[in-house]
C-alpha cells in the first residue's frame, strides 16, 4: 500500500508531463513540414533545415553564443566553486551571511534589473576608467558569469556540505598546503558538481536573451537575440528547425551527462 | 625582489583568495551596479550618450553640489499606467505562482512516492525542459494558442466553437506561459522537502485512525512548508519582472513592469525613468526576497548541523 500511487495521482502526473512536453513535440514535428503554415501538415520536407544553414546572420550569432557560453561557464565554475568553498569551509566569519546572500541573489533577481544595472556600470566604467571600451562579447561574458556563478555556488555548496571532512583534515594534519589539499582532495571529490555546474552555466548562457540585450554592443548579437527579433514578426518554420537542433543537442548531452554520473556513483 | 615574489605567491595561493575573488566579483558586478541605478534614477534625461545628466556638479568656487531629481519618481507616480502595470505584474506573477503550486505539489508528491528506479528518470524529465531554450519554449506556445493554432484548429474541426477564440495576446496566455516555464523551479524544492519526510510517521497516523485529509493537513503540509515557500519565491520573484513571456504571449494589452522597463530603455531611450522603474520594482520585491533568503539560510544551517 505504502509505495503505490493512487490512480488519480498517476493520471495527474501523466497529464503534467504531457503539459511539459507537448509544446516541445509540436515544435519538432512542424520543423519537418513542407508548408509555411505551422499547424497544417503538408508532407515531410527538410527545406527549413536548408534555409537555416544558409542564414549567415544566424550562424554568426550562434558562434558568438558558443564562445560566450564557454567562457562564462568556465569563469562561473571557478568563481562559484571558490565562493562555495569560502561559505562552507571558512566557519563563521564576519559577513558570512551577507556574502551568502550576495552569492545567490542573482538567481532570483529579475533579469531586466540585473541587465540594466550592469549596463549602467559598464557605461560608468568606460567614462571614468576607460574600460571596457565599448560593449561586446566581453561585457556579455561578465554578465553571464555573474548570473551563472549563483547557480554553481548553490550546486557546489550542497555537494561540499554533505562531504566527509576527515580526508581534508588528515591531509592538513600531515602538513599539506591548503591549496594542495584543495586541488588533490576537495576538487576530485566535488567534480560531479563541477561538471553539472559547468553544463548548467553553459546552457543558461546559451539561452539568455535579456542580459545579453542590455550589455551587447553592435556586431555582438547572440543567438537568442537573433531568434527573438525574428519571432517578434511571427512564426517561421525555420525557427522550428533551429529549435529541433537545439533541443536534440541539449537533450542528448544532458542524458549523456546524467548517465555518466549515474554510472560513476554505483 | 625574490622575497616580494614569494610573498605575492603566498598571498595568491592562500585560502583568503577563495573569499576575495568571488566576493570582489559579486561586489563589482552585482552590488555596486544597483547604486549606479539608484544614482541615475535621480538624474535627468539628456540628449546624447549616455542620456542622463550628472548628479554631482562643481558649481563656481569649487563647491560640490548634489542635485537630486525626484521628477522621474513623481512622473511614475502620477501616470496611472505605471501603477496599474505594477499591480498587474504582481497579480500575474501571483496567479502564475498559484498555478505552479497547484500542478507542482501533486507532481512533487507523486515523485517522492515513486520507486527509486523510476524516480531518477522522472526527475530528469522534469529538469530537461529547463535545460532547453526558454525562448523557444515560449515560442512553442504561440503556435498552440494563435487563432490558427492547434487549440483553435482542433476546437473548430470538432465543431465545439464557430469562430476562433482569442487565446494569444491575453493575460491568460501570459499566466499560462509563466506556469509552463517556471514549473521545474516549483517542483524541485517541493520534491526536496517532501522526500525528507519520514513516511513511517504517516503510517503510524493511519494506524491510529487518522483520515487521509487529516494526515495531509496536519503532517505532510506543515512538513513540506519550507519547500512551498522557497518554490513559490523562486517562481514569484523572477516572474514579476518577466519580459519575454508577456512580450511574446501577452500582446499589447498586458502591461508588465519588465516590459515597460524594456520599452523605456530600448524604445524611448529614457534611462533615468527605466532606472526609477527598476528601483521601484526592487522595493516591491524586498519582502519576498527577504523571505526567500531567510528560508535559504535556514536550510543551509540545517545542512551545516548535519
Amino acid at each position: 500500500m505504502k509505495n503505490k500511487l493512487s490512480l488519480f495521482l498517476k493520471i495527474f502526473m501523466g497529464c503534467s508531463y504531457g503539459f511539459l512536453y507537448l509544446p516541445i513535440f509540436t515544435l519538432i514535428i512542424f520543423s519537418f513540414n513542407a508548408s509555411r503554415q505551422i499547424t497544417v501538415w503538408q508532407g515531410f520536407s527538410l527545406q527549413w533545415y536548408e534555409t537555416l544553414l544558409q542564414d549567415t546572420v544566424l550562424i554568426r550569432s550562434a558562434w558568438n553564443s558558443l564562445q560566450i557560453a564557454t567562457c562564462a561557464a568556465t569563469l562561473a565554475v571557478i568563481l562559484g566553486t571558490l565562493a562555495a568553498t569560502a561559505l562552507v569551509r571558512f566557519g563563521r566569519f564576519r559577513g558570512r551571511s551577507f556574502f551568502g546572500i550576495l552569492a545567490t541573489a542573482p538567481l532570483v533577481m529579475p533579469e531586466v534589473i540585473t541587465g540594466l544595472s550592469l549596463l549602467l556600470l559598464f557605461v560608468g566604467l568606460e567614462q571614468t576608467v576607460g574600460w571596457p571600451k565599448g560593449r561586446g562579447l566581453v561585457t556579455i561574458i561578465i554578465a553571464h558569469t555573474t548570473l551563472c556563478m549563483a547557480y554553481v555556488t548553490i550546486l557546489v555548496r550542497g555537494r561540499l556540505a554533505e562531504m566527509d571532512l576527515s580526508l581534508e583534515e588528515a591531509a592538513l594534519d600531515l602538513g599539506a598546503h591548503p591549496l594542495k589539499v584543495f586541488t588533490a582532495i576537495t576538487l576530485p571529490l566535488i567534480s560531479p558538481a563541477l561538471i553539472s555546474g559547468w553544463l548548467l552555466a553553459f546552457a543558461l548562457s546559451l539561452d539568455d536573451l535579456v542580459l545579453a540585450s542590455f550589455v551587447a554592443g553592435p556586431g555582438s548579437s547572440t543567438l537568442p537575440m537573433v531568434i527573438f527579433s525574428s519571432i517578434r514578426f511571427g512564426i517561421s518554420p525555420k525557427i522550428n528547425a533551429l529549435a529541433t537542433l537545439i533541443i536534440t543537442g541539449v537533450g542528448i548531452s544532458v542524458l549523456l551527462a546524467g548517465w555518466l554520473m549515474h554510472r560513476k556513483r554505483y | 625582489m625574490k622575497r616580494v615574489w614569494s610573498k605575492l605567491l603566498t598571498v595568491l595561493t592562500s585560502p583568503f583568495m577563495a573569499l576575495v575573488l568571488p566576493y570582489g566579483w559579486s561586489l563589482l558586478f552585482f552590488l555596486i551596479p544597483f547604486f549606479i541605478v539608484l544614482k541615475i534614477s535621480f538624474s535627468d534625461l539628456k540628449m546624447g550618450l549616455p542620456p542622463y545628466g550628472p548628479l554631482l556638479e562643481w558649481v563656481e568656487q569649487g563647491v560640490l553640489t548634489i542635485r537630486l531629481n525626484f521628477s522621474n519618481y513623481s512622473f511614475i507616480g502620477t501616470d496611472s499606467l505605471y501603477l496599474l502595470s505594477y499591480l498587474e505584474s504582481l497579480l500575474i506573477a501571483l496567479f502564475g505562482t498559484i498555478g505552479c503550486l497547484l500542478i507542482g505539489y501533486p507532481m512533487a508528491y507523486g515523485l517522492s512516492k515513486t520507486s527509486p528506479r523510476w524516480r531518477t528518470v522522472l526527475l530528469m524529465l522534469v529538469i530537461l525542459p529547463f535545460w532547453t531554450s526558454f525562448l523557444l519554449r515560449v515560442y512553442a506556445w504561440i503556435g498552440i494558442l494563435s487563432p490558427h493554432g492547434f487549440i483553435n484548429t482542433f476546437l473548430l474541426k470538432a465543431g465545439i466553437i464557430g469562430s476562433p477564440l482569442t487565446l494569444l495576446d491575453t493575460t491568460f496566455a501570459t499566466v499560462l506561459g509563466i506556469i509552463y516555464c517556471y514549473l521545474p523551479f516549483m517542483i524541485l524544492p517541493l520534491y526536496a522537502s517532501l522526500e525528507k519526510i519520514d513516511f513511517t510517521l504517516t503510517e503510524a497516523a493511519y494506524d491510529l485512525g487518522a483520515r487521509p485529509s487529516q494526515v495531509f493537513l496536519k503532517m505532510i503540509l506543515p512538513l513540506s512548508f519550507p519547500g512551498i515557500v522557497s518554490g513559490s519565491m523562486l517562481v514569484l520573484i523572477p516572474s514579476v519582472g518577466e519580459f519575454v513571456i508577456p512580450e511574446l504571449l501577452g500582446g499589447s494589452q498586458t502591461l508588465m513592469i519588465g516590459k515597460l522597463l524594456w520599452n523605456e530603455f530600448f524604445t524611448n531611450h529614457d534611462w533615468p525613468v527605466a532606472s526609477s522603474l527598476a528601483i521601484l520594482m526592487l522595493i516591491f520585491l524586498i519582502i519576498p526576497l527577504a523571505i526567500f533568503q531567510q528560508f535559504q539560510e535556514r536550510q543551509v544551517r540545517f545542512l551545516d548541523e548535519k
